[in-house]
């Protein structure tokens, strides 16, 4: 339990400062100094986005803008995802596949009126530019943006608060994006989030960062929240965590992603394949696959965690546990865990082992809680 | 003084001399974040001093409950089992974990005073 400083070289968002002032904890994250709580604790904060709005800073994730006419056609050489197909001002969830079909990351994608605007995960970032630059850099500009903070506004009251700051923005549904001024501020909005509930990720300039977070920490039900509920929040909302659920070994058919391939990429589609790992992907598009990624909802008290065996009947492990808490709102034990294709129907019965003991789990239908986005 | 500390951030308060009382500290508890499952030994298991005799959870993280003195279980904090935030909102009172008939006296030689529990918290 001891507390170890942060190491000297960790990074720092533009709002470190704004997370000491408000008390957070600060833990290392993807080589950040990232805040893990603040002093309201990571169930209050869970269900201040649950049941008003909360802000994060996921500065340390990266923001990447492919700049040219050929950048969508490009960026489906690497991703198993319609980009070409996406309209101005939409937005879309991609995978980096590599030849194995195993995940390299999971980002997001906008198409913007002059490019395409790409946020990915903090721990893959130096590797996705890299492979943006090695495979695509002749047919689009590669613009990493360390220059901006990206701020995410969840929870059912933020519409509220960004409709009293920047009106223009309330019309937005789902996974669409605006330029906006919020507060004053010059940003790029998008209506999306990671914790299930309606709410937008705002990127603005780093200078801008720390006074657009005050204007919206001013608003009455706006409370700071931090990557300690954002995992319990993401978790319960049934969403991969890169590293956890995905990564170079799972494919996105058996993570349960099937619905991020869309019909124009799959067989018999107008630009089907062309990505890494197409021919497993779409074996297994047909085929189905061995083991899923599944939700469970634990009968008794204790967390399953992590790491924990999924076991059959005589104590053999079948599969794994990916991620796991205590859900706050589901007030059981939530897990992601991968198992057996055939004990993967909702109902079923399986025991997961913690500290030797089992706990009897029962597959559940994803997500835990319901998505709570607006789709207008 | 009766309440005395180990390294693992534990308070024992041997102030009864039927059986110790014992929980996790203040500071424990902070750095846990909110506790939401305790797994409490049985009744009438008896355990040496530093072996594993329960688990305290927080959302984050599950840490170990080390024995701070070797004996028996005598009684465990069954409004605790129910609700794991007492180790939260009062870890020196309600939130206690269970009780202890020591078997050694002799054992709480090497546990910490207040002044070196305070010194220890302010170290790390």
């Amino acid at each position: 339990m001891a507390d170890s400083p942060p190491a000297p070289a960790m990074l720092k968002t533009p709002l470190h400062s704004l997370h000491v002032e408000l008390g957070a904890k600060m833990v290392p994250f993807a080589g950040y100094d990232m805040p893990v709580s603040y002093p309201a604790g990571i169930l209050a904060e869970h269900r201040q986005c649950r049941e008003a709005a909360a802000l994060f800073d996921v500065s340390h994730m990266g923001q990447v803008r492919l700049v040219g006419a050929d950048a969508a056609a490009a960026l489906e050489t690497l991703v198993p995802v319609d980009v070409v197909g996406l309209d101005i001002g939409k937005q879309r969830y991609a995978l980096f596949t590599n030849d194995a079909g195993g995940i390299l990351d999971d980002l997001m994608v906008t198409r913007r009126a002059d490019h395409l605007f790409l946020v990915v995960n903090a721990g893959c970032k130096a590797a996705d530019i890299a492979h943006l630059r090695a495979t695509i850099a002749s047919r689009c500009r590669i613009e990493p943006m360390p220059e901006h903070a990206l701020l995410a506004l969840q929870g059912p009251a933020a519409a509220a608060v960004i409709g009293r700051l920047a009106p223009a923005l309330a019309t937005l549904t789902f996974m669409t994006g605006a330029d906006a001024r919020i507060a004053g501020i010059d940003c790029f909005a998008t209506r999306s989030g990671y914790t299930g509930e309606d709410g937008f990720e705002i990127s603005v300039a780093a200078r801008d960062a720390e006074a657009l977070a005050r204007a919206l920490l001013a608003e009455p039900e706006v409370a700071p929240a931090g990557l300690g509920a954002r995992d319990t929040l993401r978790l319960e909302a049934g969403l991969c965590l890169y590293g956890h659920e995905i990564d170079t070994t799972t494919t996105p058919i058996e993570a349960g992603l099937t619905w991020a391939i869309q019909k124009v990429r799959r067989p018999g589609g107008d630009r089907a394949g062309g990505y890494p790992g197409a021919a497993t992907i779409e074996r297994q598009l047909g085929r189905g696959t061995e083991r899923k990624r599944v939700g469970l909802i634990g009968a008794e008290r204790a967390p399953v965690r992590e790491g924990a065996a999924i076991v059959d009947d005589v104590g053999i492990a079948i599969g794994r546990v990916t991620s796991g808490t205590i859900g706050p709102s589901v007030g059981k034990p939530i897990a992601l865990a991968y198992v057996p294709t055939a004990r993967a129907a909702p109902g079923t019965k399986l025991d997961a082992e913690v500290r030797g003991k089992r706990q009897p789990m029962q597959v559940v239908p994803l997500p835990f809680t319901p998505h709570r986005y607006f789709r207008g | 003084m009766p309440v005395l500390y180990t390294s693992d951030h534990e308070w024992i308060d041997t102030g009864d001399a039927e059986a110790a009382t014992v929980g996790i500290t203040t500071h424990a508890q902070d750095a846990l974040g909110d506790v939401v499952f305790v797994d409490l030994p049985a009744v009438g298991t008896s355990f040496k001093k530093g072996e594993v005799a329960g688990v305290v959870e927080s959302v984050k993280a599950a840490a170990d409950l080390y024995m701070p003195v070797g004996g028996e279980v005598v009684e465990v904090n069954e409004a605790l089992r129910a609700d794991p935030s007492l180790a939260n909102s009062d870890p020196l009172g309600a939130g206690w974990f269970f009780k202890v008939r020591l078997s050694d006296q002799a054992e709480t030689a090497s546990l910490l005073d207040q002044a070196a529990y305070d010194a220890l918290v302010k170290e790390a």
